[in-house]
């Protein structure tokens, strides 16, 4: 074989493994855009068809968005989601500055302190931090739903790896200008990690865009509830065995991260390449 | 405008001494040259003179008084760093302009929209703006100044670090191996540009480097560093015509020194390659000492050379030619290891390559070294041969 045709078939090899892997993780995807455009009577059919016969799609759509309040799920959504990640990047970019720029005593201990947070699951301080929210009555409250996410151990660790790579001289300089450690935080060192700050918010938004288990636990008021809660309590209640719409419901929920993602798509591939991270 | 004394300054990673014992008074308006080998210590040392670091021991003054206990925007000292250290995502303007707005405006004023609130904030932007343009155009860059660092070349950069350091109208300049990050042929341009700069401004200037012809050519006074100690303190042409150590000799020069091996007669003159140089030392008979020769000290002839006291046999193994000079290599027929490099005007060869040549130097012109690597002082031994014209050079001055 020649040079141009072997790399031909290599090129050919690699992107057909590419699109099977593709395809396998679109699928569900791909399956839920189908069924929520498809009649009832078309879901169970016994031949593998992704178009419909009769396009079915308005009326699923328009059953999902009058019987369910699914923008008021997705301004819950985007609430909690909002909420959680201001208060995970304020709290986390001086914590990752100083872990990896500052020298004080102990600083290793912490770093491994933090690494070990990283092993504990978010099952495990789940019944002491409903019993705390009980007892200070703030059950069913957008509070409630963010309290346990507040500390991102994943983005200290994340932003320290971020940061270690930022020159020291810069952050010299800035301490020869007269710089607090605060304003060298927020002011220079900050701005140069959009990257990794995008990486770490698409990770954190998906992830809690997409949690069930804990607004599962601490609300039971429909009108506090996000997307999968949602969704939970409009399979329940108002569409019984109506697939279509509610797939159509759950298209419409899924939308906002995809678009999100692609808007943030070659800052999010840039931060985690540079993080090292995954 | 300032004198700053470094007292007995020590400073220890853990177990490992960086810097011991350092002492230097660095005068009013001076420009000191810290020069070394790499590890030697004199980053450390600048640093701390910053007060990014916090020596072990000692004690840094300015005019007269310490300056330990200050923060290192407190201490009036403004430092260009090797790799410019420019905020990447602010304008040159915005770089220029921070230390001044750090320095006159409060918190409160520096805050987006809280700023609004201040009524002093606007006359104080004007006058820092004036600053600014003041200082961009002494450096020639106001026309770059609203490019961030990414659209600035090299030599740019450096200039925007420069104004950086220059509004703030420091007592004293710390530069950290500046142009090490530049092409050679802007290096050279820079260095008469900050050798000007140091003059038309006169403040006191502490410039790091590890290239001995920056130092060489800038400086007022060098301190050569080595293993955390100050090895040499004195002017380029002292360190250069009386190195106190093998290390300065072999370090400051280009080409460097040839070091050949020798040892102390029993009558106290240095002999060479067992022949004996009239000059002689008062270390015990039989030391062992290296003996300096300056590539341009040597003269080279095919046959023999009359004017010369001392002749070494030597064959040519390379010349490089370098336009107005040469630069030649020979191997000494009595030591085939050693090579000796010599410096020649001209660019005649006066051998061909492979051929003899008689190497003639000037007893005068050798520095001797004992076992230690330290200057020993000499004296021209009494002897009928030596010329008049040649025991002028330096040995008189030995005393």
């Amino acid at each position: 074989m020649s040079a141009p045709v072997r790399r031909f078939v290599t090129l050919f090899l690699v992107h057909a493994a590419l699109l099977v892997g593709a395809a396998f993780i679109l699928l569900p995807f791909v399956w839920m855009l189908a069924t929520s455009i498809k009649p009832p009577e078309e879901l169970f059919t016994a031949q593998l068809q992704i178009l419909p016969d009769r396009f079915y799609g308005v009326e699923n759509y328009r059953f999902a968005l009058e019987n369910a309040p699914l923008l008021r799920f997705a301004l819950n959504g985007v609430i909690v989601c909002g909420g959680i990640l201001v208060v995970q990047l304020l709290t986390s970019i001086p914590c990752a500055y100083a872990l990896a720029k500052l020298r004080f005593p102990g600083r290793n201990l912490l770093m491994t302190l933090v690494l070990l947070g990283l092993c504990i699951p978010v099952q495990v301080p789940a019944l002491p931090i409903y019993i705390g929210l009980a007892y200070t009555g703030l059950l069913n409250t957008y509070f409630s739903m963010m309290l346990p996410f507040f500390l991102s151990v994943f983005a200290i660790f994340l932003f320290r790896q971020f940061f270690r790579s930022f020159p020291d001289d810069i952050i010299h300089a800035a301490r020869l200008d007269g710089m607090s450690e605060f304003e060298i935080v927020w002011r220079i060192v900050t701005p140069s990690a959009w990257p990794a700050i995008a990486a770490f918010s698409v990770f954190s938004i998906v992830a809690h865009w997409n949690d069930l288990y804990w607004p599962l636990i601490v609300i039971s008021d429909i009108e506090l509830a996000t997307p999968p809660l949602g969704m939970l309590f409009f399979a329940n209640a108002e569409s019984g065995t109506n697939y279509g719409a509610l797939m159509a419901a759950a298209t419409i929920l899924t939308a906002p991260l995809v678009i999100a993602f692609l808007f943030a798509r070659r800052r999010f591939i840039q931060g985690i390449t540079m993080t090292g991270v995954k | 405008m300032a004198q700053v004394e470094l007292q007995g300054i020590t400073k220890s990673f853990g177990a490992t001494r960086v810097l011991k014992d350092v002492n230097l008074s660095i005068e009013d308006g001076e420009f000191l040259t810290l020069v070394g080998p790499s590890g030697c210590g004199k980053t450390t040392l600048i640093r701390i003179i910053a007060g990014l670091e916090q020596q072990t021991s000692g004690s840094i003054r300015i005019d007269g008084a310490s300056i330990d206990h200050l923060r290192p925007h407190e201490r009036r000292i403004a430092m260009v760093f090797q790799s410019y250290a420019l905020y990447p995502h602010m304008t040159a303007y915005g770089n220029m302009a921070l230390p001044l707005t750090m320095a006159r405006l409060h918190l409160y004023e520096r805050i987006p929209l809280l700023r609004l609130l201040s009524p002093r904030r606007r006359s104080v932007m004007k006058q820092i703006d004036a600053e600014v343009q003041a200082v961009a155009n002494q450096l020639k860059i106001g026309p770059l100044l609203q490019r961030r660092p990414a659209q600035l070349s090299g030599g740019q950069r450096q200039r925007v670090a420069l104004g950086r350091a220059m509004v703030r109208d420091p007592a004293a300049f710390l530069m950290d191996e500046p142009l090490s990050n530049l092409d050679a042929e802007l290096r050279v341009h820079m260095r008469t540009e900050l050798a000007e700069l140091h003059q038309r401004i006169g403040a006191t200037f502490i410039y790091v480097t590890h290239d001995q012809v920056e130092a060489m050519s800038m400086s007022d006074r060098i301190a050569m560093m080595d293993g955390g100690q100050v090895a040499q303190l004195g002017t380029p042409s002292e360190l250069y015509e009386r190195p106190a150590s093998i290390r300065v000799a072999q370090f400051i020069g280009s080409p460097a020194i040839n070091i050949l091996p020798g040892q102390v007669g029993p009558d106290g003159a240095v002999e060479l390659l067992g022949r004996k140089l009239p000059i002689s030392t008062r270390l015990p008979p039989g030391s062992a000492v290296s003996i300096g020769i300056r590539p341009e000290a040597i003269r080279v002839t095919g046959g023999g050379d009359p004017a010369a006291e001392v002749s070494l046999h030597a064959h040519l193994r390379r010349r490089e030619l370098l336009g107005p000079e040469q630069i030649l290599h020979f191997h000494l027929d009595r030591l085939e290891s050693a090579t000796v490099i010599v410096r020649l005007a001209g660019a005649q060869a006066p051998v061909a390559v492979d051929g003899a040549a008689e190497l003639g130097f000037d007893p005068g012109a050798c520095h001797v070294f004992d076992a230690e690597g330290n200057r020993v002082e000499v004296s021209r031994a009494e002897s009928r041969a030596v010329p008049p014209q040649a025991a002028l050079v330096q040995v008189g001055r030995a005393g």
